[in-house]
């Protein structure tokens, strides 16, 4: 029995000492929450520059968060006890935050702005009439290649990549939505399909690539393709213009029959504590020169056409940055599935991971 | 005064109950539940039916036995040797100091020797042989993984090689085994507790090893790891994930028990 309670008191001691830790950290974010503003998004994925413009021109300061993956900021923000004023969720990951009432509807009175933002990046399946979020950046899933390894010609299509002639040569991106949605589009189906044929087809034909697959990574393709380890990359255009400013040998593509087309969109939690912050800094963000700053600065591509005025010539008309409007039309959004497909994805694509050469 | 003794107690106790029971408690609790949360044995009968979750089991026991095996194989005989050496806490040393730098930074320093424009492709080339795929293949995984646990196979290994009375090495000499029988008979059956000491300590950590499956095996080389770490983070299906936890944990269970010390009445003898 005295056991038992020595046990019981140690635990209520240490849960009392962990919620008055709590209530205290709390306390302190409260004091300072009309002249902050705090910002959850991607490790590396600002200008600092435009941070510290940002804090002379309105007069806030800045507490600025980052996060690794959709996942792991849809579970803090769910959890609640944060206070993040601004996050910049992928679109599937909005749809979701959207379905579980995390966000706050935005009002478009208040973003002169907007005005700035490219029609077609606006009133998006998964955010009709953007009434949760604001473009930041997009970008598209596509083919890098080495040309002192292989002809751009060979590698123009996804059908290509199962040729022989570059067995034991391609580089995958680690993610299973990625993955399908190669297999996906070659065989003509939506990359959001559910139909249970149409996905065991495609992972059938996934499982065919396998002996041109050299390896299934992340961040890591980006190293292996600087050093030339392979001919063929599959990976996400940002990921691809930091490769090319590099490795001169590197370019990338889009082919033209297709591919996804993702979007990084501002949003406003239900949790925020500072929204008057948060228009100011939506609209500072809009503002066409912080754009086109912020544009050079990561190398991604603006969804502000105002901005691209700002931005060299050689940027805009790359067209593997900025596709051609034949190319846009057939690139396609990725749709929040529930998550029992996104299981039978998973499951899938783990099947082709083990799947012997 | 028993009063006062029982409150040592406490901080171990909670730490068992908090970061050991409660953890393991936890994981078998949520292996009961599907994504819908409800309460469920599909998570057991799936993977049990499912041809790439047994095949996947299969491989992490298979690539752990071999790490373990080929570890073994090189640990004992260093051990053996290093305990002979003038000098042994200084050779010692040397075992124990790459387990100071960062596992990670040293995967990468051997993503640097494995590439294809890496030191050893550059030998290779030089000597005219051309240069060969490394990275990214079976041999370059179970390479990297027991370079990794080799120290810690050498220590328990070399511990129990340093506890044997000399004069019992030196009886059986006297007795006539020559130096073959006597490590058959007397020094190998007393290094044993060492022996399975060092598999445990290689074979339960490399049966989830899955950081090394991504960098140096390229995901090409799958283990249990690979997929509780997407059950977790992509697929969010817990479930899943910790059933596959519970089949780990049962696993190491076996291996503990396998490589248990289930023979102290014969050691007390012994002595």
């Amino acid at each position: 029995m005295k056991k038992l309670l020595s046990f019981a008191i140690g635990i209520l001691l240490l849960c009392g000492a962990l919620f008055g830790c709590n209530k205290l950290l709390n306390q302190k974010a409260n004091d300072g929450g009309n002249k902050t503003l705090t910002i959850y998004n991607w490790g590396d994925y600002i200008d600092p520059q435009l941070i510290t413009k940002f804090e002379h021109e309105t007069g806030y300061h800045v507490d600025y968060e980052t996060f690794d993956s959709n996942e792991a900021m849809l579970t803090k923000i769910r959890q609640g006890g944060t206070h993040y004023d601004i996050a910049v969720p992928s679109e599937y990951t909005i749809q979701r935050m959207k379905k579980e009432h995390l966000l706050e509807p935005i009002d478009h009175r208040k973003l002169p702005n907007l005005k700035y933002i490219d029609p077609q990046f606006l009133n998006l399946s998964f955010d009709r009439h953007n009434r949760y979020s604001i473009p930041y950046f997009w970008g598209t899933l596509g083919i890098v290649y080495n040309d002192q390894k292989v002809s751009r010609k060979d590698v123009s299509h996804w059908r290509q990549l199962w040729s022989p002639k570059l067995k034991n040569n391609i580089m995958m991106i680690d993610s299973a939505r990625d993955a399908m949605a190669v297999a996906l589009i070659t065989q003509h189906h939506s990359v959001n399909t559910t139909n249970a044929k149409e996905l065991r087809e495609a992972a059938d034909k996934l499982d065919q690539l396998t002996p041109n697959i050299k390896a299934v990574i992340a961040d890591e393709m980006k190293m292996y393709m600087e050093q030339n380890e392979a001919a063929v990359g599959i990976t996400y255009s940002g990921e691809a213009s930091e490769m090319i400013s590099v490795n001169s040998h590197l370019h990338y593509l889009v082919p033209s029959e297709g591919s996804n087309i993702w979007f990084d969109n501002m949003v406003i939690p239900k949790t925020a504590k500072n929204k008057k912050a948060a228009y100011a800094f939506l609209n500072f963000m809009l503002d066409p020169k912080n754009a086109a700053q912020n544009a050079e600065y990561i190398g991604y591509a603006t969804p502000n056409k105002a901005a691209k005025k700002y931005l060299p010539k050689s940027v805009t008309s790359n067209q593997a940055f900025y596709p051609p409007k034949q190319t846009m039309k057939h690139l396609q959004v990725y749709h929040d599935l529930p998550l029992k497909d996104i299981g039978t994805y998973n499951d899938l694509f783990l099947e082709f991971k083990m799947f012997k050469k | 005064m028993k009063q006062q003794k029982i409150w040592f107690v406490v901080p171990y106790a909670l730490w068992i109950v908090l970061f050991v029971v409660a953890p393991l408690v936890l994981i078998l609790y949520q292996s009961f539940f599907n994504i819908n949360g409800q309460f469920t044995f599909g998570n057991y009968q799936s993977y049990l039916t499912s041809n790439v979750y047994l095949r996947m089991t299969f491989n992490s026991v298979w690539y752990a036995f071999l790490i373990t095996l080929i570890t073994l194989l090189i640990s004992y005989p260093a051990a053996y040797v290093i305990n002979r050496l003038p000098n042994r806490q200084f050779w010692l040393l040397l075992v124990i100091l790459p387990t100071w730098i960062n596992l990670l930074l040293k995967t990468y320093a051997f993503i640097g020797l494995f590439s294809q424009n890496g030191s050893i492709n550059q030998f290779l080339r030089f000597v005219g042989l051309g240069s060969h795929q490394i990275l990214f293949t079976d041999a370059s995984f179970i390479f990297v993984a027991a370079y990794i646990e080799i120290p810690f196979m050498i220590l328990p290994i070399f511990n129990s090689l340093a506890e044997i009375d000399s004069s019992l090495i030196n009886a059986s000499r006297d007795l006539g085994a020559n130096s073959w029988q006597t490590f058959m008979h007397v020094e190998l059956p007393l290094t044993m507790p060492g022996v399975k000491a060092g598999v445990q300590a290689v074979f339960i950590p490399s049966l989830s090893l899955f950081m090394i499956t991504r960098l140096i095996g390229g995901n090409r080389v799958i283990t249990l790891g690979t997929a509780i770490e997407e059950h977790f983070l992509t697929t969010q299906n817990w479930g899943m994930g910790s059933t596959i936890g519970v089949v780990l944990i049962i696993a190491m269970f076996i291996v503990m028990f396998a490589t248990g010390d289930r023979q102290k009445k014969k050691g007390g003898r012994a002595k």
